[in-house]
């Protein structure tokens, strides 16, 4: 292990990332919300331990190693998660406990978007516009930022790049130099964040709101500005309008530079993972549009196909806007968008869950054991496209995937002995796990219900979910920290 | 620069490395071994892309469309040729450069044209690194010997030792040793840290040292910087491969060669292209026969087979049964390091030997020559200064009016057949060839926005 690269880093990355609390600064002078210390002290708390962290270290000039990357990335995160809580905890107008401003900041940065704020609407607008930032921050993920602004990082770069993004194959680079890509990726984030705002500023929402919500559609977060979230606007427009980025945003960002690089839409549909993920997004919706219909939830069936499609793209997609509250929706239909939330987005792309890719090559997994015991003797690559996948990513994917479900059981069990019912229990860590944010029961409309003890397993399923599990667990493994 | 690599073996692997490591380039690297692309993409900040080399649809995946340069590097040189041409009628690729190994098509006439195998530029490891070998024989007890413009000018580089007769004086001093020709210390590296000498510089025992001189003057500054060594006569050649065959056909006229190889089929085969030199067919690890071979009156042994422990072996055992010096082959930098220090007089590095060339290409102006140093720390640099003294930063300016980069030194200026040695009061030239020494090689870009011309002049 290398400490002192593995401190400058992590030292020069919170100095950066300290600069952040000065937009909201600007927000609350602009609007006279008279909230703008608590920004102030929380930029000098981190700049300070960032210029404490770095300052006896800055010369070390060694190169990153692949664990020390690991460990960069983790400890970032987590460091992060418990910095940005700063100003929130800060603040006298909310008077959050401890757990609650890092409950609420961890659930933004890793694009949950569950909340234990309640009256949003009264809130300072600084704090808001925080909030919806965190999010935007977290959703191309922090470090891939970091790694686009600060090109000294070099090949070690590329550790840190592999550790945050999620997805089966991470050394697929869009450029040779790896703060190419990482800029590459943050310049296609930006241009669809613009285009989001413009686009619900034109269906009728003001410009903050509109900045805000595109902040956290774009990241696939799910924090609003009100207590009602999407609901609040009532206008089909800004549903149509979240769906398409919420839908946007959930597919690989490789396809959309590669569509931005040569002016195409062609590869969207030769890719075996796009089109998967089109696949399960129109059968989640399509199956939870007739169940409304069936079951008559809206007298109307406009109504109906909005809500069930918004409910449907939102939740599977990991967003967790919501516009009326699905949970109390009769028969399958709340549990139905749960499981679909597991799936969640594409690799690649800001959204959460165990990725349409992983799903995939499990499906064909079976799919191929079938047709295996037809056919015995036959030789049945898996195959994504035209092209055969290497056994280390099935086995990786495998792995990926009973570690997901151990992780969700321990969760699970730990939720309920904290006094939780099964319902609510298996939605909170969902919610956390897929980073999603609501979820049924007691949890339906925010964690403020919850003692600390579920709160703080929250905040692990999150922090697990968004690093994808492995970059975490690697961690607490005695190999790792072997010499 | 946007550079395609095509083949990730050591040679475009070293590539790889040292055109990356420029902050201005951007590399991909194109080979069929996924293992070895993933083993190198974890230590270079580049792309990598798995398929077959000369593929069209592979060579766009790698981004053929845009490269300003393709690389061809791999084994078979018709891999590389038919490379060089779907670049060439596939993408316009304006640069175009192959390695090509078999004299047989180095020789041909009329094949590298553009309307034929449009390659720019061929590369020919093994003849790069025979000739480097070649030049050390012929000069004994230098270390290195470089050339520039076409040979005329020799950057050489030596250890001093206790026999120079500059040894322990100023350099200042050198001038009045030898009246009435030139040279120029262009560098001394003393315990490896790099130090630009003027004249009150005092030469120690154990610098290594570097300097320049036309080529007739090169045994007489030799002589002043360690004890002078007989021409070489005798030499021993362990490996009968491309190189070793090459060196033996170079060296069978003028020296006394053996060639030992171990599998009697290539050695059959060896020996009828030779005409003088002797084949034994044996293990050049072998006690017995170097013995038998009076190992003890050799002058050099060079090791050039492909095992590159194998060679460091052998040379260790024939220094310690006689041999006067001796040479491996090493591609490996940490191995090359660990025997340097030890009993084997040179190490010979093809990686550095021919990254030098590739170099030459990769640089903006009008660079012809490029050598790389000390595993890559140090550059040597032949740049013609063009334009007139208006749009140049270098044209019709004294060396000491030119805003150098620390570390770099003008050495030498080739003025069509006349060489100069470079004084602070020496000016410069249109269409003069420069030749700088760079301790530093990060100096890179601000040396090479100094020899490209204003826009005025474009």
């Amino acid at each position: 292990m290398n400490w002192t690269v593995v401190q400058r880093i992590l030292g020069l990355l919170l100095m950066v990332f300290s600069l952040t609390m000065l937009p909201p600064v600007a927000f609350s002078l602009y609007y006279d919300d008279h909230s703008w210390l608590p920004f102030v002290e929380g930029f000098g708390l981190t700049l300070a331990a960032g210029f404490i962290c770095w300052l006896p270290v800055h010369r070390s000039k060694k190169d990153l190693r692949l664990r020390d990357g690991f460990l960069v990335v983790a400890a970032f995160w987590t460091v992060l998660g418990t910095f940005g809580a700063a100003p929130l905890y800060f603040s006298d107008g909310l008077s959050l406990s401890i757990t609650d401003a890092i409950f609420e900041s961890m659930s933004g940065l890793t694009t949950t978007g569950a909340t234990v704020l309640t009256g949003l609407d009264e809130l300072p607008v600084s704090i808001l516009y925080y909030r919806q930032q965190l999010q935007w921050l977290g959703g191309m993920g922090i470090i891939v930022l970091a790694v686009a602004v600060l090109p000294m990082l070099g090949v070690g770069g590329m550790q840190l790049y592999r550790a945050e993004t999620p997805g089966p194959v991470k050394d697929t680079k869009l450029t040779p130099r790896i703060t190419e890509t990482a800029k590459a990726l943050w310049y296609v984030y930006l241009a669809f964040t613009i285009t989001c705002m413009l686009g619900y500023r034109l269906a009728g929402m003001g410009w903050f709101d509109a900045l805000c919500h595109a902040f956290s559609t774009v990241a696939i977060g799910g924090f609003s500005t009100h207590e009602l979230s999407i609901g609040y606007f009532n206008s089909p427009a800004i549903d149509l309008i979240a769906v398409f980025f919420m839908f946007v945003a959930g597919i690989n960002f490789s396809l959309h530079f590669f569509a931005w690089r040569y002016v195409s839409v062609k590869h969207y549909f030769q890719d075996p993972e796009f089109r998967a993920y089109g696949f399960v997004l129109i059968v989640v919706s399509t199956i939870v549009i007739a169940s409304l219909y069936i079951y008559q939830v809206f007298a109307d069936p406009g109504l109906t196909f909005i809500n069930g499609l918004f409910q449907a793209v939102s939740i599977a997609t990991t967003t967790g806007f919501t516009t009326v509250d699905f949970s109390v929706w009769p028969a399958a239909i709340p549990a139905l968008l749960i499981f679909a939330s597991f799936i969640g987005g594409s690799a690649g792309s800001t959204a959460g869950g165990i990725k349409v890719i992983r799903c995939l090559l499990v499906y064909k997994q079976g799919v191929r054991e079938i047709v295996r015991l037809v056919h015995p003797s036959a030789e049945i690559p898996v195959k994504l496209g035209n092209k055969a996948v290497g056994s280390r990513v099935v086995d990786a994917v495998w792995g990926f995937f009973s570690v997901y479900i151990i992780v969700f059981g321990v969760m699970l069990l730990a939720m309920m002995s904290t006094g939780l019912d099964q319902v609510t229990a298996f939605s909170a860590v969902a919610a956390s796990l897929n980073n999603l944010g609501p979820g049924l029961g007691d949890v339906s409309s925010g964690f403020h219900t919850v003692s600390d003890t579920a709160k703080w397993i929250a905040v692990a399923g999150m922090l697990l979910g968004r690093l994808e599990i492995f970059t975490l667990l690697v961690l607490i493994t005695p190999t790792f920290w072997r010499h | 620069m946007k550079i395609l690599i095509l083949g990730a073996g050591q040679v475009g692997s070293s590539a790889a490395y040292h055109l990356s490591r420029e902050e201005a380039n951007e590399v991909t690297v194109v080979d069929r071994r996924p293992e070895v692309l993933r083993e190198l993409q974890d230590r270079l900040d580049i792309r990598t892309v798995v398929g077959h080399a000369a593929y069209p649809d592979v060579l766009e995946r790698a981004g053929a469309k845009d490269a300003d340069i393709v690389v061809a590097l791999t084994d078979m040189d018709e891999t590389n040729m038919v490379a060089c041409q779907v670049a060439y009628t596939g993408f316009r690729t304006p640069t175009k450069i192959a390695r090509i190994r078999s004299a047989e098509y180095m020789n041909a006439n009329k094949l590298f044209t553009q309307d034929a195998i449009p390659i720019d530029v061929r590369i020919s490891p093994e003849q790069l690194v025979c000739s480097y070998v070649e030049q050390l024989i012929l000069y004994p007890g230098s270390s290195q010997v470089l050339e520039f413009a076409d040979g005329r000018v020799r950057l050489v580089g030596v250890k001093a030792d206790r026999d120079g007769l500059l040894v322990g004086q100023r350099l200042a001093t050198l001038k009045d040793h030898i009246p009435n020709t030139e040279a120029r210390i262009a560098a001394i590296y003393r315990q490896g840290k790099a130090m630009l000498p003027d004249g009150d510089t005092v030469i120690q025992e154990g610098d290594e040292v570097f300097f320049i001189a036309d080529r007739k003057d090169i045994r007489v500054f030799m002589s002043e910087m360690r004890r002078l060594e007989d021409p070489v006569r005798r030499v021993a050649i362990a490996g009968g491969g491309n190189i070793g065959v090459r060196l033996a056909l170079a060296l069978e006229q003028t020296n006394q060669v053996k060639i030992i190889e171990r599998d009697p089929g290539r050695a059959r085969d060896i020996s009828e292209q030779l005409n003088k030199a002797i084949v034994l067919v044996g293990d050049a690890a072998d006690e017995e026969l170097l013995l038998e071979e009076n190992i003890d009156s050799v002058d050099v042994f060079c090791a050039l087979t492909n095992s590159e422990e194998a060679n460091i072996l052998s040379s260790m055992l024939s220094k310690r049964l006689g041999a006067h010096k001796v040479m491996a082959l090493i591609n490996r930098a940490s191995y090359v390091d660990l025997v340097e220090s030890g009993s084997i007089d040179i190490a010979i590095s093809p990686q550095q030997v021919t990254i030098g060339s590739l170099l030459a290409h990769v640089r903006r102006g009008d660079v012809v020559k490029v050598h790389s140093l000390r595993r890559g720390a140090a550059e040597a640099m032949e740049a013609i200064a063009h334009g007139n003294e208006e749009n140049s930063n270098v044209v019709g300016r004294a060396i000491e009016d030119i805003e150098l980069p620390k570390g770099t030194a003008i050495i030498a200026i080739v003025r069509g057949d006349q060489v100069i040695i470079a004084h602070h009061d020496t000016v410069i030239e249109a269409d003069d060839h420069v030749i700088l020494f760079m301790t530093d090689r990060r100096k890179i870009e601000r040396l090479e926005t100094l020899f490209q011309v204003g826009v005025s002049f474009v």
